[in-house]
């Protein structure tokens, strides 16, 4: 205990003793929102960007870092993530589903019922729900995954409660801070939903795709009601019973916004209209199959995210079953998803889908540019995009004064192979990542891919 | 992506078609008998005329299908193709959920059930519970999103079911059941079958009430808070107010009787009643109550509830005055339903109409769809299946498949494709090994730097 304080008071008086203003000299600067500057410079004050540009001075009490053969850039934004969440369960399947369709066959996990442990027996009993729960009072600076992910070269996660249908309301983190309290950006940044479904039939509802569907739209109609009762209550509170308070339908009423899981252009095409039906301000995350959906999303004018997590082809499969010609071609176009939506005019941000070495990162990202899209909205895709589409555009995801000193320096081109990482700044502390592979053991986690595999049920 | 959608690609090509004129065909209206050398005109995808002679519009496209068989588009009362998921099993009442939530339009079942002349199809919920979920009518619209493939218009509908299926869940001593050791699941009797519908209706009935006095207060001008909407209940309230049709699965003939005397009691009306296989029991009540049946030619033993089946179950209800019709409740038999009809001739005599009939104009009538399709007739849909020899010969073969005057199959395309097909599989399979055979760039770097 007293080891730890001591620890505590050094990693303190460390932070403490970090530079609070940085000037960053003689840098090739990509600010993403504008025009690349060749030779300029980037002041970092307090934790916020103070001044950038070819011919801005720099100020007597700077540390300044010299700049020659370095470029900056804007802290890359993991858009879907449990970065900063420690334990955050293994979500993600090994190894995509069968034909390589990325599955999601999460363990169901701890069943949150009223009913404690008994199967749910419908929506009252709300299954696999745990809305209220806030990704902004889980996330951890201790979550060991921050420093591989700042090595890859993100300065943020928007991170979330991994489980449940309605897991939880995620928050926008930086990847650095003494307190949880320090990573906070934005503390609602959207409710989580995954399509998990119970084993079986004995295993409670619900245990198909359209029970979760059904049961999705079964809470939203009870928020509304729920909102309205309190609002009737309010006004009427004398004799009137009140409305029984509902920490589900808090979670979901205290959300801007849903994040729902599409695979396929059927899933884009069926939840696009159900969003539309039930009047929410839905993201759609997955999309592998984005390269024949851009129609729809641009049609809705929905943003998307996009997984990283290319489907692949099963390791160790048969070697005599042959993929279905459909599957081999989700696998082949897959990584030309961002293009297709960019070509189309439909706003998008990339998701690193738990990829937490730089080098998988990168390559992942290269076969989405050897397809088509273009470094720079790659780029966008993983910075400013990110940060518009979650409403924080106002403080991170370029370079710009003002904003929050998030930034990767970088000698090289960000997305090359080869290219160092030579610095990372989050809330403008300095770090000099290290890629260490995890310890035996710790698996590596991320954000599930949307639903894969459907199990079908008997007929007659 | 596109070869998958290829015949899809291939009908919407032939959306600004002009007017299509099928001639010099044996034609099989159902209703309107039988033409030996007919022909068809359709425009904007419905059938403009039917006869000796039509109509033949200067910019008509002219199918001669001399030798051939027209017959309308067959309808199949009970599917479970084209759907992402089929049993909500989880409860005993899942009518808050519902096929069109889970349509699959891609599904290749939905092509294959085209390439046996079949245009229109009830999707139904599972027979895990007493009370399923709400069915789907569609039509093969191949190539088409899913909402565009959705029967527009069709009256929605439900499924029950009865006996061992809703009752294999539960366990009478209350203990867990089956190999999975999972929790038992009410009911496990088929009185508590029974039990289970009353109680949902009990239940929907109170709702109903709810809702009217919640209306007639606002109808007063008394401020109010609406009742929460209950997705469970509110299509119940529908099968009450007949605005949702019952298709129950069944099997034997007291449980038969048991339901239609609860919709009795209950005020509301069972539409179908599916499989159906000891409704040569008790047809004359089947008949009375106005519900129509949907059964089996000769699929029957497949467990204990299904034994007492005989092959002429659908030719004796349908001379008892039964609304009958045969479904395939499976993907494979969908593809020969033409086959299924043609043997009630054999058992039980039906005519070649009456044949046609039961995979035609009856399920349409169960439906409530005949308006639309289920014959040929001027003004209804340009839904038409074109055989090679008469549709009732084992020997026929379809060759082409219009839905709305669009052509969704042709047998000749198809032969043609499919080499197209098999290219693309091995360049996309060559390309995938190619990638495979090289290293991964950085994988071996990476621990250097």
């Amino acid at each position: 205990m007293k080891l730890l304080s001591i620890l505590l008071l050094v990693a303190g008086a460390l932070f403490a003793g970090a530079p609070t203003t940085i000037a960053i000299h003689n840098a090739r600067v990509i600010p993403v929102s504008g025009t690349v500057i060749p030779r300029g410079n980037v002041i970092l004050r307090n934790g916020l960007i103070e001044a950038v540009g070819a011919d801005v001075a720099v100020p007597a009490d700077a540390w300044v870092i010299e700049g020659d053969g370095l470029t900056v850039y804007p802290g890359l934004i993991d858009a879907l993530s449990t970065f900063g969440i420690p334990d955050a369960a293994p979500a993600m399947a090994s190894g995509g589903g069968r034909g390589g369709v990325p599955a999601q066959q999460p363990q169901p996990g701890p069943v949150t019922l009223a009913t404690g442990n008994a199967p749910a027996r419908g929506p009252e009993d709300r299954p696999y729900t745990t809305s209220w729960v806030r990704a902004a009072d889980l996330v951890r600076p201790s979550d060991r995954r921050i420093e591989s992910a700042r090595a890859e070269g993100f300065t943020t996660a928007v991170t979330f409660p991994p489980r449940g249908i309605f897991a939880g309301q995620g928050a926008v983190v930086n990847l650095a801070g003494e307190k949880p309290g320090d990573m906070v950006v934005v503390d609602d940044a959207g409710q989580y939903i995954t399509f998990i479904t119970s084993p079986g039939f004995g295993g409670g509802f619900p245990n198909s795709l359209m029970g979760v569907i059904a049961y999705v739209r079964q809470v939203y109609l009870d928020a509304e009601h729920y909102r309205l009762a309190k609002q009737f209550y309010n006004a009427h509170a004398r004799g009137t019973q009140r409305p029984e308070y509902d920490r589900a339908l808090e979670g979901v009423l205290d959300s801007p916004r849903v994040l729902l899981p599409a695979t396929r252009r059927i899933d884009v095409d069926r939840l696009l209209r159900f969003a539309d039906e039930m009047h929410l301000k839905a993201l759609l995350y997955g999309l592998p199959e984005g390269y024949r959906s851009a129609d729809l999303l641009k049609k809705a004018n929905s943003a998307a995210l996009v997984s990283l997590r290319w489907p692949e082809k099963v390791r160790d499969s048969d070697p005599d079953e042959i993929d279905p010609l459909n599957v081999l071609e989700l696998r082949d176009q897959a990584p030309s998803t961002p293009a297709m939506l960019a070509k189309n005019g439909v706003k998008f941000a990339l998701y690193s889908g738990g990829i937490d070495r730089r080098t998988d990162l990168i390559r992942a990202v290269r076969r989405s540019l050897d397809a088509g899209l273009s470094a720079d909205d790659a780029l966008r895709a993983m910075t400013l995009s990110v940060a518009e589409i979650y409403g924080v555009a106002d403080r991170l995801g370029s370079i710009e004064r003002g904003k929050i000193a998030n930034l990767v320096v970088t000698k090289g081109d960000l997305f090359q192979d080869r290219t160092e990482v030579k610095y990372v700044f989050v809330d403008g502390v300095k770090f000099e990542p290290v890629e260490e592979p995890l310890p035996p053991g710790v698996r590596p986690d991320g954000i599930p891919g949307p639903t894969g595999d459907i199990p079908r049920g008997g007929n007659q | 992506m596109k070869p998958i959608l290829l015949a899809g690609a291939f009908a919407a090509s032939m959306l600004a078609a002009p007017p299509i004129v099928i001639q010099n065909a044996t034609i099989l209206t159902i209703t309107k008998g039988t033409l030996n050398s007919g022909s068809i005109l359709i425009r904007d995808g419905k059938i403009a005329e039917v006869g000796e002679q039509v109509n033949v519009p200067s910019d008509a496209m002219v199918v001669d299908a001399s030798g051939k068989f027209v017959m309308p588009g067959i309808i199949d009362c009970h599917s479970h193709i084209a759907a992402d998921s089929i049993n909500e099993g989880s409860v005993s009442v899942s009518a808050m959920v519902g096929i069109q939530d889970v349509l699959n339009p891609e599904d290749i079942s939905i092509y294959r059930a085209l390439a046996g002349g079949v245009t229109t199809a009830n999707v139904l919920h599972g027979s895990a519970n007493a009370i399923g979920g709400k069915c789907t009518v569609m039509k093969m619209r191949w190539g088409k999103d899913a909402h565009d493939m959705i029967f527009e218009g069709a009256m929605p509908g439900i499924k029950f079911a009865l006996g061992e299926n809703p009752k294999r869940a539960g366990n009478p001593t209350g203990q867990r059941v089956g190999a999975a050791n999972v929790p038992a699941r009410y009911p496990a009797t088929r009185m508590g079958v029974e039990d289970v519908i009353r109680e949902a209706f009990t239940e929907a009935k109170a709702y109903q009430q709810a809702w009217k006095d919640y209306n007639e207060r606002v109808a007063r001008g008394e401020q109010a808070l609406a009742p929460r909407r209950d997705l469970k209940l509110e299509p119940l309230v529908e099968v009450l107010e007949g605005k949702r049709l019952v298709h129950a699965h069944c099997y034997r003939a007291d449980e038969i009787l048991m339901l239609l005397r609860v919709a009795d009691e209950f005020g509301f009306k069972i539409r179908t009643l599916q499989h159906v296989l000891e409704g040569y029991k008790v047809a004359k009540e089947i008949a009375e109550h106005g519900a129509g049946a949907s059964t089996f030619s000769d699929w029957w033993a497949f467990k204990i509830e299904a034994y007492d089946a005989i092959p002429y179950n659908a030719a004796i209800m349908v001379r008892k005055g039964v609304l009958v019709s045969l479904n395939s409740d499976s993907a494979e038999l969908m593809r020969h339903l033409n086959d299924e009809a043609a043997k009630t001739m054999k058992y039980g005599g039906l005519s070649e109409t009456e044949a046609l009939s039961l995979i035609t104009i009856n399920p349409a009538k169960q439906l409530m769809i005949d308006n639309r399709v289920g014959s040929i007739e001027a003004g209804k849909d340009a839904d038409l299946a074109i055989f090679d020899k008469h549709p009732l010969s084992n020997f026929s073969k379809v060759e082409k498949v219009y839905i709305d005057g669009q052509l969704y199959f042709d047998r000749d395309h198809d032969l043609a494709e499919r080499p197209v097909h098999d290219t693309e599989k091995k360049k996309l399979l060559d390309k995938e090994k190619e990638q495979q055979r090289r290293p991964a760039p950085g994988a071996a770097r990476r621990p250097a730097e």
